[in-house]
């Protein structure tokens, strides 16, 4: 019987190593780094700080913002339609809320604009299935401040110190206090949080955070949260369009958000949706693959949202910083780039080298953690190199049995016991090799208290906002984000559709983009938004013609 | 592993195509050229998608799998199944209980199973399907709501049910009635959703929004850890 039928034979001797140091590196934990060490580590090996990878935006409110080159590239090329291709006299869907995208941001507005406004004012558009969204793969938890020694307080300075201060604090202030109230919330329409035996809620730790603080549902935290949402919003019957996206926003003389351009991703025809209020809920952009990082992202995370509201004007911010999640599946090839939740190091995983050493605290802020792994594959080549050239490091799940009681892996990590299984590896027993992954949009467009953007009528929530997480958001807080200000938006929307009237609907912001990019010389046949990643083969590509 | 440069072939709904050994069906496909539009999700199998049947040459069996998450084999036939035409039922949570027969009322199609254990089969999680269904019949909610947790409501139990039942939904319905009204609400979450609504951290984080910066970083760098 082979020893170790998930791995390749050459990886065996270090799997040898890491399974003969456990016994001696239970109970021990390294020492979290200090804030100069951090600061040292993350300059000299967090993707963010690599020379050469980002550029400043040439056109439009950011001007000047330095982002990776992938994300520049989609906010400095041209409009996917024209003025001259649409017509904007007939309107199909003439409604007072538009929201765009269907994930935890966009139900959650649905539901609470449907107990503000007629729900037949509602439209929700999602580009590809209903709840399609990163919020439903979300495994590890969600924060909020509930035990006896937390309060949000103590939420509010972890926050602040794992974003680096750069947060709006408002909007943290904002994301702390009506943490509970979500949770709330949630349990009231059914969503099943882990319990301990007394009957409380289990809290875990998450890296950066003070306490224990992270409430989840085994690790398929974000689906079970999203599909009691989606169950919901179906019971209420608000009405949606699947299949189809937002190519680009309307707006009129006034220059106010009026709704969306929309594209039927099944008849490739276009719908035109007149709006009072337009709640971007698109995510993130995952699937840029910035600087060539593999992606735990949907596959419509393509970053849509900030390129509609570039378009119509609207500033962005700390689109700098891009999350590296520490532990993404490095083996086996099949799942590359995957999750592996940080939920594993909070109950007791290690990350450990080669050699089966320690190398740093399993739980620092997400940036530093993935920037020591970075530095141990690369900088003191103590890491595994698989068949593929990829280098990764061990992440030894067997402790949490071990830690934790037999069982625990199997009842608190259904998920990642299951894919790795699937490959044969049993993380109950062997441990598994990861590398940091692109993971999250830390920055995105800039929004107040009330999720307005800074164009009238244009309103934001979840990962496509920026603000709440400065430069690196902390495990839990995205979940989180999702709820507190997609309930936000579909409140202050409602509000504002019940007092404005909105003119005739325009693309001049489509000829002004035009020119802007024309006035900084920016020459290029790229176009945006991208709507869906290109993943096929290369012969496909060199011969594809449109000729029906 | 298969080692690098091994192709094998494959039949995506009965066209071949020959592609890398290794790949999973998604992104064999990708690979054979097809932008998936429809039966692609998270690729990551949490989303259920990418719900996909396939038959290997040679064999009768009709077998069942998440796109994102099978690797292909030689003489593969694939079709994907990314929708279910099932029929939701529609239910104001507010007003239902977790009485015994509630899933029946719901779903009186749950009585005509026949045990045959063909949604257990076809199930890409390996959940006891069939078990759950059962227990839905005796009206044993909390054992649904344990053997259903992890489904990703992919619909392969109910496109391979000779009773057209809609498992996953009944599933659903189990594990919102248990939270809500078998757990309830927890108390710490509305002992603090009380506090703050008394304004208790008004005052310290009022504070803390106008400390200069240095200070909040100390703050912060001071702050006691204890997990």
């Amino acid at each position: 019987m082979e020893e170790y039928p998930g791995y390749p034979e050459e990886m065996w001797d270090s799997l040898r190593m890491v399974e003969e140091t456990r016994d001696e590196r239970i109970g021990k934990t390294y020492p979290r780094m200090s804030e100069e060490e951090r600061e040292r580590i993350l300059r000299e090996w967090h993707p963010d700080y690599k020379e050469g990878a980002k550029r400043p935006l040439r056109i439009g409110p950011s001007k000047g913002m330095m982002v990776p080159h992938e994300v520049a590239d989609i906010l400095e090329a041209h409009p996917l339609i024209t003025p001259d291709m649409i017509d904007l006299s007939e309107i199909d869907y003439d409604v007072d809320i538009l929201i765009i995208g269907a994930g935890g941001a966009g139900l959650s507005a649905a539901l609470i604009a449907s107990e503000h406004i007629d729900k037949e004012g509602i439209l929700l558009v999602q580009k590809l299935r209903l709840g399609d969204s990163n919020s439903k793969m979300s495994q590890g938890g969600i924060q909020a401040a509930l035990g006896p020694d937390d309060s949000p307080v103590l939420h509010f300075l972890d926050i602040m110190g794992g974003g680096h201060f750069a947060n709006n604090p408002e909007l943290v202030e904002i994301l702390v206090k009506e943490a509970p109230d979500v949770i709330k919330w949630h349990q009231s329409l059914g969503v099943l949080y882990d319990r301990n035996p007394d009957g409380s809620i289990k809290l875990s730790p998450g890296g950066g955070t003070c306490r224990r603080r992270m409430l989840s549902c085994k690790d398929y935290t974000g689906l079970e949260i999203t599909r009691v949402l989606l169950d919901e919003f179906l019971n209420r019957e608000i009405p949606y369009l699947e299949f189809t996206c937002a190519v680009e926003l309307l707006t009129d003389e006034s220059g106010q958000v009026v709704g969306s351009v929309l594209y039927d991703l099944d008849s490739d025809e276009y719908l035109i949706a007149r709006a009072k209020s337009t709640i971007l809920a698109t995510g993130g952009y995952g699937r840029l693959h910035i600087q060539g990082f593999e992606t735990t992202n949907h596959y419509g995370a393509t970053g849509d949202g900030i390129v509609l509201a570039y378009h119509v004007g609207a500033e962005l911010r700390d689109l700098d910083a891009t999350q590296y999640h520490p532990t993404g599946a490095a083996w086996p090839e099949q799942i590359v780039g995957q999750l592996c939740t940080e939920k594993l190091r909070g109950r007791g995983a290690q990350p450990v080298n080669r050699l089966g050493e320690l190398f740093v605290n399993p739980l620092e802020p997400r940036d530093v953690e993935a920037a020591a792994i970075i530095r141990e594959c690369y900088g003191r080549e103590l890491g595994v190199t698989t068949p593929t050239g990829m280098r990764g490091v061990w992440l030894d799940t067997p402790l949490i049995d071990i830690i934790n009681g037999e069982g625990t892996i199997e009842r608190e990590f259904a998920a990642m016991y299951r894919t790795f299984k699937r490959f044969d590896i049993d993380i109950r027993k062997e441990p598994i090799l990861v590398f940091p992954t692109l993971h999250y949009q830390n920055g995105g467009v800039v929004i107040n208290a009330r999720c307005e953007t800074t164009v009238p009528g244009l309103y934001a929530a979840g990962e496509v906002s920026g603000g709440v997480h400065g430069k690196n958001r902390l495990m839990g807080n995205s979940q989180l984000e999702l709820y507190v200000f997609g309930r936000r938006a579909g409140r202050f929307a409602a509000e504002r559709a019940k007092r404005v009237n909105v003119g005739k609907p325009t693309l001049k912001h489509v000829e002004r983009y035009e020119r802007w990019l024309r006035e900084a010389g920016i020459e290029t046949d790229r176009r945006a938004p991208i709507l869906l990643p290109e993943y096929r083969g290369k012969k496909t590509l060199e011969h594809h013609i449109r000729l029906l | 592993m298969e080692k690098e440069g091994k192709m094998v072939t494959i039949y995506v709904m009965g066209k071949k195509h020959r592609v890398p050994a290794g790949l999973t069906i998604m992104k064999a496909m990708e690979y054979a050229g097809y932008q998936l539009r429809r039966g692609v999700g998270c690729r990551g199998g949490f989303c259920g998608a990418c719900a996909t049947l396939y038959r290997v040459k040679g064999s009768y069996k009709l077998q069942a799998a998440l796109a994102c998450q099978k690797v292909v084999e030689d003489g593969m036939y694939i079709v994907q199944i990314p929708f279910t035409p099932a029929e939701k039922k529609l239910y104001d949570i507010e007003k239902i209980r977790p009485t015994p027969n509630v899933f029946v009322e719901h779903f009186p199609e749950i009585t005509r199973c026949l045990s045959c254990n063909t949604c257990t089969k076809a199930c890409p999680q390996d959940l006891m399907v069939m078990d759950y269904v059962q227990a839905a019949l005796r009206g044993d909610i909390e054992k649904v709501v344990e053997l259903s947790f992890d489904c990703i409501a992919c619909g392969l139990c109910a496109i391979r049910c000779p009773a057209e039942i809609v498992p996953y939904q009944v599933a659903q319905l189990a594990r919102r009635l248990y939270s809500k009204y078998i757990l309830g609400l927890s108390e710490e979450v509305e002992k603090r959703v009380a506090e703050v609504e008394e304004g208790k951290f008004d005052e310290e984080l009022e504070q803390l929004k106008r400390l200069p910066p240095e200070e909040l970083r100390k703050r912060y760098e001071s702050r006691e850890i204890r997990v």
